[in-house]
This record gives C-alpha cells, sequence and structure tokens, in this order.
C-alpha cells in the first residue's frame, strides 16, 4: 500500500511539473502581452515595467527564475492587479467559491444518492419513472440556462430570493441550485444504476432470506457497495466544483476564483494564470489520486496496480 | 386400445424409417442474424430511442433545410420591427398588410435589430448541430487510434501514452481555448483574405479555435474508453491468429481491434455530440464561440440575457432547443448502448 501510493504521488508530481511547464510556454508563445492592452502607457514605461516584473529576459531565463520561485513557495505579483501577490489573490477568492461549491456537492450527495436508492428499489414503478425523467432532464439542461431562468423566475418575477452577491444565507439559494443540478441527476443516474446491480446479488437474497428486514438489509448491506461508483465520481466532482465555476460567478456577481481565472487570462496577467493552473492542477491530480486510494480501501476486490 | 399409464406399450409407427418430408421438416434454416440487424432490431423495438431519433431528424430538417426557404435571412435587420413580439408586425409591414400583400409572420418575434427570431433559432441550432458533429468526429478519430495504439502497445508506450493524457485531461480547458484563439487570429486573418479561405471569416477564428480545442483536449475519454477495450481484445485467438500470420501491427489494429469496439465507438461518439454541444454553448455565451452576425444557440441565450425583464422568450426559445437537442442524443445514445452492449442480449 505504502509503495503504490508513493508511486502515485510520484507520478502526481510529474504531471504537475508538465503541467506548469506547458502552461508558461503556451502562454507565453500567444502574441501579445500584459502591458500592450494599456495604450496610455508609453513605450519606456511599457519596457521599464517590463523590466520590473523580469518580462525582458529571455523565456527559457524567466522560465528558470519561475520555477524556482514557485518551488520556494513564491508565485510572484499580480501584473495587473498592481501591489497584490498571487498567493493573497488566490486565498482570499478560493474561500468563496469553496464555500458554495461544498455546499453544492453536499447537496447533490444528499439529494442524489436517497433518489437513486429510491429509483433502484422502486424500478418500473411511476416513482422510478419520475425520478428517471427528472434526471435525464437535469442533464440535458445548461448551467446558465439554469441560473438565468432561476433567476428570472424567482429573482425578478416573485421577488423571492435576492440574484447578485453572496451575503446572507438566502443569497445561496440559487447558486447552490445552479451548481448543484446537474451532479444530482448524475449521481441520481449512477445510484440508481449500481444499486440495481447489488440489489440483485446473491448476498442481498441471502440477507433477506435469513431475516433481514428490506430497509437494514438496503443500507446496511447494499448502499455500501452501490456507493462506489459515486465515490468516483465525487473526487473530481469536488476539485471542479470548489474551484468555482464562471458561469454562475459572472451570472450571480460573485467575487470567486473561476471569475477571477477567466478575466487572469483575458488580461494576459502571467503570473495569476500560472499560479492559478498550479492550484486547480494540484487540485484535481490530488483528488484524483485520493479517490483511487479510497476506493483501493473501501473495495478490496480491487488489487493494487 | 387403451393404454395402461405404466405399462411400456410402444407404437410401432414410431419406428418406421422416416420419410423425406419428415426429414426435411427437421433441417431448420434460420436466417443468420448479423451483428447489425441484431443491433438495429433491438433498437427499433426501444421507444425512447425512436422518439428520440425522429426528435433529432425533426430538429436537423429545421436548421439545415427550413432557413434556405424561410423568406427571411438570419442576418437580416428589417427597419423598424425591433422587439417585435411573437406574431405581431411592425407599422410598416401592418401598412403593407392593409395594402394586401403577404407578409410573412414573425412566428417568435424579432430581436434588438429587427432580425426575425425564427430563423435566428434555426440557424443557430445549425450551428450547434454541427460543432457538435464535426468535434465528436474529430474526437472519434484521435481518441480511437490513440488509445488503440497505447493499449495494443502496451508496455512503456501505454503508460508514456496514458501519462501525455492524464496531462492533457489535468490543463483547464477555458485558458487554452483563450490562448489558442489569440495565437491563431493573426494567421487565421491573413489567411482568410486570401483566395479560396473566405470561408474562415463566415465561420469566425473562435470557432476554428474551438474546433482546434475539442482535437487537441476532448479525445481523452475516447482514448481511455477504447484503450480499456483493446486490452481485452487483443488477448483474443484471432488476433494471436493474425499475428502468426504475419499482419502488420498497423493491419490488425485497423481490421481487427477498431472493428471489434464498433459498438462502443459508435455509442461514446453518439454520446459524445451533446457534451460538445454543451461545450459549444457555454464557450459562445462566454463570448468566445462563433463570430457576429452568426448566431449559435448559447451565444442567443447570451444576447437575450440582457432583455430577460421584458422580452424573456428571447432566452427561453434557444434554452429550450438547447436542452432538447442535448436530451434526444444522450437519450438516443443510451438506446445505442442498450442494442450494441452484447451482455443486454437476451
Amino acid at each position: 500500500m505504502g509503495k503504490y501510493i508513493l508511486k502515485r504521488m510520484g507520478a502526481a508530481l510529474l504531471t504537475i511539473f508538465l503541467v506548469v511547464t506547458i502552461t508558461f510556454f503556451l502562454m507565453n508563445l500567444v502574441p501579445g502581452g500584459p502591458f500592450v492592452a494599456e495604450k496610455s502607457i508609453s513605450e519606456q514605461a511599457q519596457n521599464a515595467l517590463k523590466e520590473k516584473f523580469g518580462l525582458d529576459k529571455p523565456l527559457i531565463v524567466q522560465y528558470k527564475n519561475y520555477m524556482l520561485n514557485a518551488f520556494h513557495g513564491d508565485f510572484g505579483l499580480s501584473l495587473k492587479q498592481r501591489g497584490r501577490n498571487v498567493t493573497d489573490i488566490i486565498s482570499s477568492k478560493f474561500p468563496v467559491s469553496a464555500r458554495l461549491g461544498g455546499i453544492a456537492v453536499l447537496v447533490a450527495l444528499l439529494l442524489g444518492i436517497p433518489l437513486g436508492s429510491v429509483a433502484a428499489v422502486n424500478r418500473g414503478k411511476w416513482v422510478d419513472n419520475l425520478i428517471i425523467v427528472i434526471a435525464t432532464g437535469g442533464i440535458a439542461v445548461p448551467s446558465f440556462v439554469l441560473c438565468t431562468v432561476g433567476m428570472y423566475v424567482f429573482g425578478v418575477h416573485l421577488g423571492l430570493l435576492p440574484t447578485f452577491g453572496l451575503t446572507s444565507p438566502l443569497h445561496y439559494v440559487l447558486p447552490v441550485f445552479a451548481l448543484s443540478f446537474y451532479p444530482t441527476a448524475y449521481i441520481t443516474r449512477l445510484m440508481r444504476s449500481s444499486m440495481l446491480d447489488v440489489i440483485g446479488q446473491d448476498y442481498i437474497r441471502t440477507a433477506r432470506a435469513k431475516g433481514v428486514s428490506q430497509f437494514f438489509s438496503l443500507f446496511k448491506h447494499a448502499l455500501r457497495n452501490a456507493i462506489l461508483p459515486v465515490v468516483t465520481y465525487v473526487g473530481p466532482l469536488l476539485a471542479y466544483t470548489l474551484t468555482g465555476s464562471f458561469i454562475v460567478e459572472r451570472i450571480f456577481v460573485i467575487p470567486g476564483l473561476g471569475g477571477q481565472f477567466v478575466s487572469s487570462i483575458m488580461n494576459r496577467d502571467y503570473t495569476v494564470i500560472m499560479g492559478t493552473t498550479i492550484f486547480l492542477a494540484t487540485l484535481v491530480i490530488v483528488m484524483n489520486t485520493v479517490v483511487d486510494i479510497v476506493y483501493k480501501l473501501i473495495d478490496p476486490r480491487i488489487q493494487l496496480n | 386400445m387403451k393404454q395402461n399409464t405404466f405399462s411400456f406399450q410402444l407404437k410401432v409407427d414410431d419406428f418406421l424409417p422416416a420419410t423425406d418430408e419428415e426429414k426435411q421438416s427437421l433441417v431448420q434454416m434460420r436466417p443468420s442474424v448479423s451483428f447489425w440487424k441484431d443491433a438495429i432490431n433491438r433498437l427499433k423495438k426501444n421507444k425512447v430511442a425512436m422518439v428520440s431519433l425522429t426528435l433529432i431528424l425533426i430538429i436537423m430538417v429545421l436548421a439545415f433545410i427550413v432557413p434556405n426557404f424561410y423568406p427571411y435571412k438570419y442576418e437580416q435587420q428589417i427597419q423598424g420591427s425591433e422587439y417585435l413580439r411573437p406574431m405581431t408586425y411592425s407599422v410598416q409591414e401592418q401598412a403593407r398588410i392593409d395594402a394586401e400583400e403577404m407578409v410573412f409572420p414573425h412566428i417568435m418575434g424579432t430581436d434588438n435589430l429587427g432580425r426575425d427570431y425564427a430563423v435566428r433559432l434555426m440557424v443557430g441550432s445549425r450551428i450547434s448541430l454541427l460543432v457538435g458533429l464535426i468535434a465528436s468526429g474529430i474526437i472519434l478519430i484521435i481518441g480511437s487510434v490513440y488509445g488503440a495504439v497505447s493499449g495494443f502497445f502496451g508496455g512503456w508506450t501505454d503508460m508514456i501514452m496514458m501519462r501525455i493524457a492524464d496531462i492533457v485531461y489535468t490543463v483547464p480547458d477555458i485558458l487554452l481555448i483563450v490562448l489558442i484563439s489569440f495565437a491563431i487570429q493573426e494567421p487565421m486573418a491573413s489567411l482568410a483574405t486570401k483566395p479560396g479561405f473566405h470561408w474562415i471569416q463566415t465561420i469566425g477564428v473562435n470557432l476554428i479555435s474551438i474546433f482546434l480545442v475539442f482535437a487537441l483536449l476532448y479525445w481523452v475519454g475516447m482514448a481511455r474508453i477504447v484503450r480499456s477495450q483493446v486490452l481485452t481484445l487483443k488477448q483474443s485467438e484471432y488476433v494471436t491468429a493474425a499475428k502468426a500470420l504475419g499482419a502488420s501491427n498497423g493491419r490488425i489494429i485497423r481490421k481487427h481491434l477498431l472493428t471489434n469496439c464498433i459498438g462502443t465507438l459508435i455509442v461514446t461518439t453518439t454520446l459524445q455530440i451533446p457534451s460538445s454541444i454543451f461545450t459549444e454553448s457555454f464557450l459562445s455565451f462566454l463570448g468566445l464561440g462563433v463570430a457576429i452576425p452568426l448566431p449559435s444557440l448559447g451565444s442567443l441565450a447570451s444576447d437575450a440575457i440582457n432583455g430577460l425583464n421584458t422580452y424573456p422568450y428571447l432566452l427561453l426559445a434557444p434554452a429550450i432547443m438547447i436542452s432538447l437537442i442535448i436530451l434526444s442524443f444522450n437519450l438516443f445514445g443510451d438506446g445505442l448502448r442498450d442494442a450494441f452492449d452484447p451482455k443486454m442480449k437476451s
């Protein structure tokens, strides 16, 4: 087990390193730069700025400097938001997105797992059909549609919910709804099919034959095994949801990491792009690795390697 | 003669040699059912899949054929008829109707520039469908070849190729789309002025960069699925036989491995179409999609947001259209999976 974890961590570090390298060179190969758009700045001032941030040096030297600094935990200053540290920006924006995303994932799990199980147990009955129709529909609706329609119906038309910002618990309702809709539908479908698989297994029949009640046989025996595919899905889901959805953050005017990332790309804020990419990539890879390890811990049928 | 239940009273007739007719009746030639016929038969029985297929075909007719002889054009701005409600006419048009002229109604009204919304919606669906189909085609080609090569050769090749796939999967896609569209802006713009390349301007550099990104990024899922199929298929006897007969690796991959995972390829590609449409609508919504005035469902929805309070139908129409397209492709893909999955065969 220890050897396996070490191997996975080595591979993860290598992947992060390569992603960072590719992003760095790709970003710099693209014509234009962070100070080109600012027409008010004279050429002299532009050169001074470039010198200040070390952008006048050859690319390979910039790369070496950046990697050395990043290795020491210094991700540099933002090129656009004067005087702000990249680490500062990420650590101020990430909690906003993470809280929203965390609630959304929690909602998706709390709704999706029971709904999927109920559908599987009542296979072919109207409850099952209803849940399946809703879940299939849920997968087909893009999040921006949900956001805007939800905003129109509840925010503007009925005037029940606030439509922008994140200042009170009520503010969370619409964004969480929009963020958790797709994962809920997906988890419901996943849970239903794996629950159907498990219910048909011999050990469930044995448990029922021994006189275990239906409720108990479902919760004690079936749920534990049926939940495995959901675990694999939740890892990447967490990584992507915690870092914030750009669409949801833009529509509801939420100052999160997702919106920050896209605006930094548009502005060519090199250091912020790099910092955020490293952060996102690390989160995705760590989550995937954790899921793989957890998966092997909870499912003894799976062999290591 | 009454037969005793427990005695062996044999009938002599049963032991006579069979006549030719009787022999013939035992030879039952059932027509052999091919893989394709079998799958299509099963698909035909699936009502949900057939309804979705019909829906897809209707949407395709609306998107590709109807706009060609529709009385309005998608970029045509009609003076004085901005923001018309559905089935209403502007003052000028009303005057023409009073003069007993035929005026085709604006079934879905018009947008802020006085363009007929119904035709824009249809052309928008055309763009979204095209993106879905072409992008899925690109993904199919790259993903299946990459996955097959990786799975077939195994060992170090496999490890390195799958690591590369991991890396590609981890780079944030928005970053790549923006960077690529910036990077190819100049070369594409100069290429578009050359004869024979004017289509680039019509589609827009952004859309081409979306295709590039699809080609570069989204093949990973397809490659992984094909690889896992190939890993099991390459153990089969017919692959060993082909090898023993001296078939080249390329031939084995083409003739034996990829043809045998054709079911998986079809299903995965069909399910890829809605997710490509999803991505395109999302990007158009961000303003990274098609070039103005060409509409796509995402850009139509994005444009409609500003007037949401007064003209909600301008948003609802493309939103419903996207959902319908994605839903029917998803359901049809599910049906295909049931039809092509041999494990479901009864």
